[in-house]
């Protein structure tokens, strides 16, 4: 016993003061993904012919000039579309919060603000804002989003200080925490998952595959993501997304991080 | 040893290719006695797979099939490769080598290929399975766990059979996470290629991604200069840190002592972070790439790193010693989920849980290839079998692999991070060996004659370890099973692919 303290003495306080201070991310962190087509060459699609997940794409606008759109829900933080391109035009910044209510409002244009995630309405935040229990629902995920769902739960994040909270029975459960592109083979198991969470539920839709289908979109054994079957209420993209990007989406939604606030 | 002795196959090292043309083409007959001698002389098959003679006849039942073998020999460090056209079915060799069993299923699965013989010719991931073995009797009863289960994991399902609190058998039903890769990825490489090798296993990103660079250099017929080779291995042994250190923290709150489970969630995280340090992804996306790696590090980034290592690796070690000093949970530990050696072998079991029942298996000592040419790490092995022995090999190998880094990162060879970049040739196959944090991860790859991948096999860890653990639940108590399933933690995407 006596080992035991004395190591947690080693071991230290642990637990971030995330959201009252900024987290520490590293230097080289891919958060939100900035465009500048005025740098685009013209008729220059390499940047749309990179992109593993066909995330960009290209207008040709009235004046004649490239005009680049980038779908946050497909695309995988990757570097392919930043090497492809040798005038910079796309380039990520360290902006780890990037969680969304609509999945229109995932789409990115030039100089565009990203419309971070509104909160739950009045009624619903009476219900959910000081106790959220999720059930969470791997659909084809690689683990990585798994995990980093998962760390949550350690001490250094620790989610249930928000009153957030995984639970082992959809029964139990206000909603549906989705990961993964949706595997045919698991679509009987997630339709009946949800039927099993009492109404009021949400769902909560986490990284690349869960949003679009991810690297397998359009693989005839996936669905292309959760809102193929249930009513997305959150979108977290990444792939994985940073966890301090998913605990950032989950307060906005519950209210506990206000739009403005920070 | 007759077999391995005088090789019918054509020998290959790790990573490294060959025309298609001079693998050796054997009679069925010829093919299957091969392979079990070569099992019955401690020579693993790493894979076994099939290729359709006709691509466009794919779906058509009577169609013919070219069977490849990649037989992986330890104590001679060499691959060897063997091939067999089959037609419709052929007599299974499950029987006479168990370690076939899994390949058998799949190759009915992919091609419709009936194994003669087999004791169990059920799905392996594309269908989800219906029918399950059952005992009958008056006090028997059957459990079933998932697809969805309590905790934050991937789905499988898993059907005990049970009398009063022991199991006497538990199959394990996966093919939940099927997403189709392997099919996908034929007629490639392309944009998306990379990224489905990256999320085969989400957790093994570098082991998998480096399997794919060292293939597609070998068909390429190039290289990936030293340095690069040095930081794929550093990325590689964060991996296996961060896993490793994780299982030990989840292996202590599955007997509920709480103290190593919080300290190991916390520092399982800072490996995690030291990988992000080194390409900006905690799980090392973007990192490993054809003919080198994306991000390089310069001194004073390495120094850092040595000090963030020598510093988790010190509080690891706290966290962890406290398992060993705990009777509570040496107790549970000690004789839980035993394999013992013989059954591990004749699965073909890899990685930790191969090492932890006797079995010196590690491709970075039996078929070193990039940094692990030139660098060396002890095999860690322990001998009972159970959970405390997979346990503790995790613990070894997380001292070993941390002592690697801290020499790897004080003298890195210096030089570029990327080589030249050369296009695939043309009808060859090339095979590699990368150990992973879960074992041995497998992948052969076949070029057309357009330079494109004809057939692309993924070998994960998991797909030969499975069935070690529903051997290590045979007369355990139906309790033991999270406990059990955590001490091997198997991949269910690497598995399902």
């Amino acid at each position: 016993m006596l080992r035991i303290l004395l190591e947690r003495l080693k071991q230290g306080h642990r637990t971030g003061a995330f959201p009252a201070e900024e987290p520490a991310l590293p230097d080289r962190f891919r958060g939100l993904p900035v465009i500048d087509s005025t740098k685009c060459r013209d008729g220059c699609r390499d940047c749309v012919d990179a992109c593993p997940t066909r995330a960009i794409t290209a207008k040709t606008t009235d004046t004649g000039r490239t005009s680049l759109e980038l779908d946050l829900g497909r695309c995988l933080f990757c570097t392919d579309c930043v090497q492809a391109c040798p005038e910079g035009t796309i380039a990520y910044t360290r902006e780890y919060r990037l969680a969304t209510r609509a999945r229109a409002d995932l789409m990115l244009t030039d100089g565009q603000k990203l419309v971070l995630a509104q909160s739950l309405d009045e009624k619903a935040r009476r219900l959910f804002g000081r106790s959220l229990k999720l059930r969470q629902v791997s659909a084809g995920g690689c683990n990585g989003c798994e995990s980093d769902v998962n760390v949550l739960g350690t001490l250094v994040f620790d989610l249930g200080r928000f009153g957030i909270q995984f639970v082992a029975s959809p029964r139990h459960a206000d909603g549906l925490l989705i990961t993964g592109p949706v595997t045919k083979n698991m679509e009987l198991a997630v339709r009946k998952t949800w039927e099993a969470v009492p109404a009021p539920k949400l769902v909560v839709a986490v990284g690349a595959c869960a949003i679009s289908g991810g690297p397998y979109v359009d693989h005839p054994e996936v669905m292309n993501g959760a809102s193929a079957l249930l009513p997305v209420d959150l979108y977290v993209p990444g792939c994985p997304p940073h966890p301090f990007t998913i605990l950032d989406g989950l307060l906005r939604l519950l209210g506990q991080i206000e739009v403005g606030e920070r | 040893m007759a077999a391995a002795d005088a090789p019918r196959g054509l020998l290959l090292g790790n990573a490294s290719a060959a025309p298609l043309a001079s693998v050796p083409l054997l009679p069925f007959h010829e093919f299957g006695d091969a392979l079990v001698a070569a099992a019955e002389a401690g020579v693993r098959v790493a894979a076994l797979f099939g290729q359709p003679l006709f691509a466009e006849a794919s779906q058509h039942p009577r169609q013919r099939v070219r069977l490849h073998a990649v037989l992986a020999d330890a104590e001679r460090g060499r691959l060897e490769l063997l091939a067999s056209d089959v037609q419709e079915s052929f007599p299974s060799l499950t029987p006479r080598c168990a370690q076939l069993h899994k390949f058998e299923r799949e190759l009915l699965e992919q091609w419709q290929l009936r194994p003669i013989g087999h004791p169990r010719p059920e799905p392996v991931r594309a269908r989800l399975q219906e029918r399950f073995f059952s005992m009958a009797g008056e006090e028997l009863h059957e459990v079933a766990v998932g697809p969805v289960h309590a905790g934050v994991i991937e789905p499988g399902h898993f059907r005990f059979q049970v009398h009063g609190e022991t199991v006497h058998h538990l199959e394990i039903a996966l093919g939940y996470q099927h997403r189709g890769i392997e099919r996908s990825l034929v007629g490639g490489p392309d944009a998306r290629t990379v990224h489905r090798i990256e999320t085969l296993a989400g957790d093994t990103t570098i082991g998998h991604a480096t399997a794919y660079c060292q293939l597609f250099e070998a068909l390429a017929g190039g290289h990936a200069p030293p340095r690069a080779h040095a930081l794929r291995a550093v990325a590689l042994e964060l991996e296996r840190l961060a896993n490793h250190t994780g299982d030990l923290g989840a292996l202590a709150a599955d007997v509920g002592f709480l103290p190593t489970a919080a300290f190991c969630g916390r520092l399982r995280g800072d490996w995690l972070n030291l990988t992000a340090r080194l390409c900006g992804s905690r799980f090392g996306r973007s990192f490993v790439r054809p003919f080198g790696v994306s991000f390089d590090v310069d001194d004073a980034q390495a120094r850092e790193m040595r000090d963030a290592v020598a510093t988790a690796l010190r509080e690891v070690r706290g966290a962890v010693q406290l398992l060993w000093d705990s009777p509570s949970v040496m107790a549970r530990f000690e004789g839980t989920g035993r394999v013992a050696t013989d059954v591990a072998d004749e699965l073909g079991v890899v990685g930790p849980a191969a090492r932890a029942s006797g079995l010196e298996r590690d491709v970075r000592t039996d078929f070193p290839a990039g940094a692990w040419r030139v660098a060396q790490v002890p095999v860690s092995t322990a001998g009972g079998g159970d959970v405390f022995a997979r346990a503790f090999v995790r613990w070894l190998e997380i001292q070993r692999s941390a002592q690697f880094l801290l020499e790897q990162l004080a003298e890195l060879p210096a030089g570029p991070i990327r080589g030249e970049r050369t296009r695939l040739l043309p009808g060859r196959i090339a095979v590699a060996l990368v150990e992973g944090w879960r074992g041995e991860i497998c992948h052969v790859a076949l070029t057309d004659e357009q330079s494109r991948f004809a057939r692309y096999k993924v070998v994960d860890p998991s797909f030969h370890g499975w069935d070690a653990l529903a051997h290590a639940l045979r007369d355990q108590p139906l309790s033991d099973f999270p406990l059990c399933n955590k001490s091997f933690n198997f991949s269910y995407c690497g598995h399902d692919l």
